[in-house]
């Protein structure tokens, strides 16, 4: 069986946040491939609290390797490129190490990138976009990368984790489950890699509980969305249910939603590329449409707001940033609604 | 029968001059700053004369008419 | 008698391609700056920019005709089309020509738009700075009315209305509003080595 048909038989899911089937984007460059195919390993984890990429990175570099060099052959690539994030030293070099003990015809196919520290840098767009032009903004799809990425040939933009998993399944093992960063009111924060099926519940358990009584949970990060805590605790750590990248937050009682939103907002609206106008201006209104409520009372006519800019935002960007934060944000409006229609002025000046 | 048409924007181009919406009301609003918001579905056949003229009136041709599945 | 007339007409429609020209560099620069109201439409400065652009080659073609059909003027077609070709003012009417070229070329170029591509028409497009003062230059240096109080009148006024806009579009910033936050993030995920 080739390792095609084994990822396709696994049914493994990508884990960039997407949670594209991968043997369906492998078919893709392989049916264009004419032997210029090109892998790029994403490492660029652009995501601020997930932490799993590096790790993967840091303690499997080997594996990710493997995956990348199975691909290379089984899509025909003449190119392998590290796109690592310009700040994950430890993993560059991890992975450096682990490339110079490879055999020459597999080093002389690999070139290393810095992806700019920025959050839509790790997008596969814009990976491609830097690769080609030195500019990490998204671009219009179409063309995708599978017909024409990294110097026009088809091009197969995979997560660290995932060509882990190819490697782990090309070896004849199973893929594994699923590494998640926990984050936030837990006894113990960090990256656990759990089986699949595990649900969010038990996930938090392994990682010593929370420290804190809860008020609510974010699964998958700010591309994720919001749940009370007993909805997210039955939630199986699945990708393909929204799992996005895999960072589980736990947020206290004690914090102040309203604020923590708000600031999650002004964040994901500064990470703009500000090509599109609906996503630039519609996030920075609901941004600081939340930065009111959070600093002010709240008054009828920004909820209607809020509400309203949400759904006008979706779709309406060149890249899927808007439609993660507008998911974010409408996500918050309902879990958090009693907190937005009734919040009260209070000292703003909390630790993130 | 032919595959109908829709309107289709290019969201890095568009930078929210407008033409589109006053010339094809029907189809196209603009939001609080000025971007144009389409209205979804395949273009009704007594609006296509006027959706071409807004597709030609694009400053920066942004908007054009696409086959439902594919490109014009 | 009728050699007469058509003189006349070939001086009234230089005079009226003067004013039609002016008027749609006028408009152009208005497009740019994105001014609209509700009793004045966006589409209106835009298609009235295209409309009178095309009307300023009608008329500027029926200069041109009845300049070289007229048997006093001893022009032949070639002087027409070939710059500095003339005997007669070799100099001022070659710039008519230019002019008339360069006005061929942008608008030719604007009915192909969406062939050619944004980047092909827009440089194209650039030519009307040039081809609007060579225009004026071409009136001024050939027109036998150039001194005449109704000449000077008309050609100060679209002097000083062309003038006034060019000013404006020098002096105003990009109104695109994504402009700068645009360039400052490009700036921020630019990697490209400094030349």
């Amino acid at each position: 069986m080739s390792v095609l048909e084994q990822i396709e038989r696994a049914h493994l899911l990508g884990r960039g946040g997407a949670a594209f089937p991968t043997a369906t984007k492998w078919r893709a460059v392989a049916n264009r491939s004419r032997g210029n195919a090109v892998i790029v390993v994403n490492g660029a984890e652009g995501e601020p609290r997930s932490q799993k990429d590096r790790l993967v990175m840091v303690t499997k570099p080997d594996l990710v390797l493997d995956g990348a060099f199975v691909a290379a052959r089984e899509l025909r690539a003449n190119r392998v490129i590290l796109y690592i994030g310009e700040r994950h030293t430890e993993a560059r070099a991890a992975m450096l190490r682990a490339l110079n003990m490879r055999p020459e015809r597999e080093r002389r196919l690999v070139t290393v990138s810095h992806a700019p520290a920025r959050y839509v840098a790790g997008a596969e767009a814009a990976a491609i976009h830097f690769l080609n032009d030195g500019i990490a903004t998204p671009t219009n799809l179409p063309p995708y990368p599978f017909e024409s990425g990294v110097g026009g040939a088809p091009t197969l933009v995979q997560n660290v984790e995932t060509l882990m998993r190819v490697a782990l399944l090309a070896r004849g093992l199973p893929a594994g489950g699923t590494m998640v960063t926990l984050a936030g009111a837990v006894a113990r924060p960090g990256v656990l890699e759990v089986d699949p099926q595990t649900t969010v519940g038990e996930a938090i358990v392994t990682a010593g509980g929370m420290s804190e009584a809860p008020r609510a949970i974010l699964v998958g990060g700010y591309f994720g969305r919001w749940l009370d805590t007993q909805d997210a605790w039955a939630v199986p750590l699945a990708h393909g249910q929204g799992l996005g990248c895999a960072v589980i937050g736990v947020l206290p009682a004690s914090r102040c939603a309203i604020c923590d939103v708000a600031g999650i907002m002004r964040y994901l609206a500064s990470e703009s590329s500000a090509q599109c106008g609906p996503c630039f201006f519609g996030l920075r209104a609901l941004a600081d449409a939340c930065t009111r409520i959070a600093a002010d009372a709240s008054k009828p006519d920004d909820l209607t707001r809020l509400h309203r800019w949400a759904s006008e935002v979706r779709g309406r960007g060149a890249c899927k940033h808007p439609d993660g934060a507008a998911i974010f944000l409408s996500s918050a409006l309902q879990v958090f609604a009693r907190e937005f229609a009734n919040h009260a002025p209070h000292d703003m000046r909390q630790t993130a | 029968m032919s595959r109908p048409l829709t309107l289709s924007v290019d969201r890095i181009r568009c930078d929210g001059r407008g033409m589109c919406a006053e010339l094809l009301p029907e189809l196209v609003r603009l939001d609080d700053w000025g971007y144009p918001i389409l209205a979804p579905g395949p273009i009704p056949d007594h609006l296509l004369a006027h959706a071409q003229r807004a597709v030609d009136s694009c400053p920066v041709l942004a908007i054009a008419l696409r086959r439902a599945e594919g490109k014009l | 008698m009728s050699d007469a007339i058509l003189w006349y007409t070939s001086r009234g429609a230089g005079a009226v391609t003067l004013i039609l020209l002016s008027s749609v560099v006028v408009l152009g620069v208005l497009g740019t700056q994105r001014v609209h109201s509700p009793s004045w439409p966006r589409f209106l400065t835009t298609g009235l920019h295209s409309n009178l652009a095309l009307m300023t080659l009608v008329f500027l073609s029926l200069h041109i005709v009845t300049a070289v059909v007229d048997p006093f003027t001893n022009l032949g077609w070639a002087a027409a089309f070939i710059p500095f070709d003339s005997n007669y003012r070799t100099f001022w009417l070659g710039l008519g020509v230019v002019a008339f070229e360069l006005l061929l070329a942008i608008v030719a170029t604007s009915l192909v738009r969406g062939f050619i591509g944004r980047r092909s028409w827009r440089a194209i497009h650039w030519l009307t700075y040039a081809a609007w003062p060579v225009g004026v230059a071409h009136g001024m240096g050939t027109g036998s009315d150039t001194w005449s109080a109704w000449m000077l009148g008309i050609t100060s006024a679209c002097v000083a209305a062309v003038a006034v806009a060019v000013l404006l579009r020098i002096t105003s910033g990009s109104r695109d509003p994504l402009a700068a936050p645009r360039t400052s993030f490009r700036a921020a995920v630019d990697r490209r080595p400094p030349r």
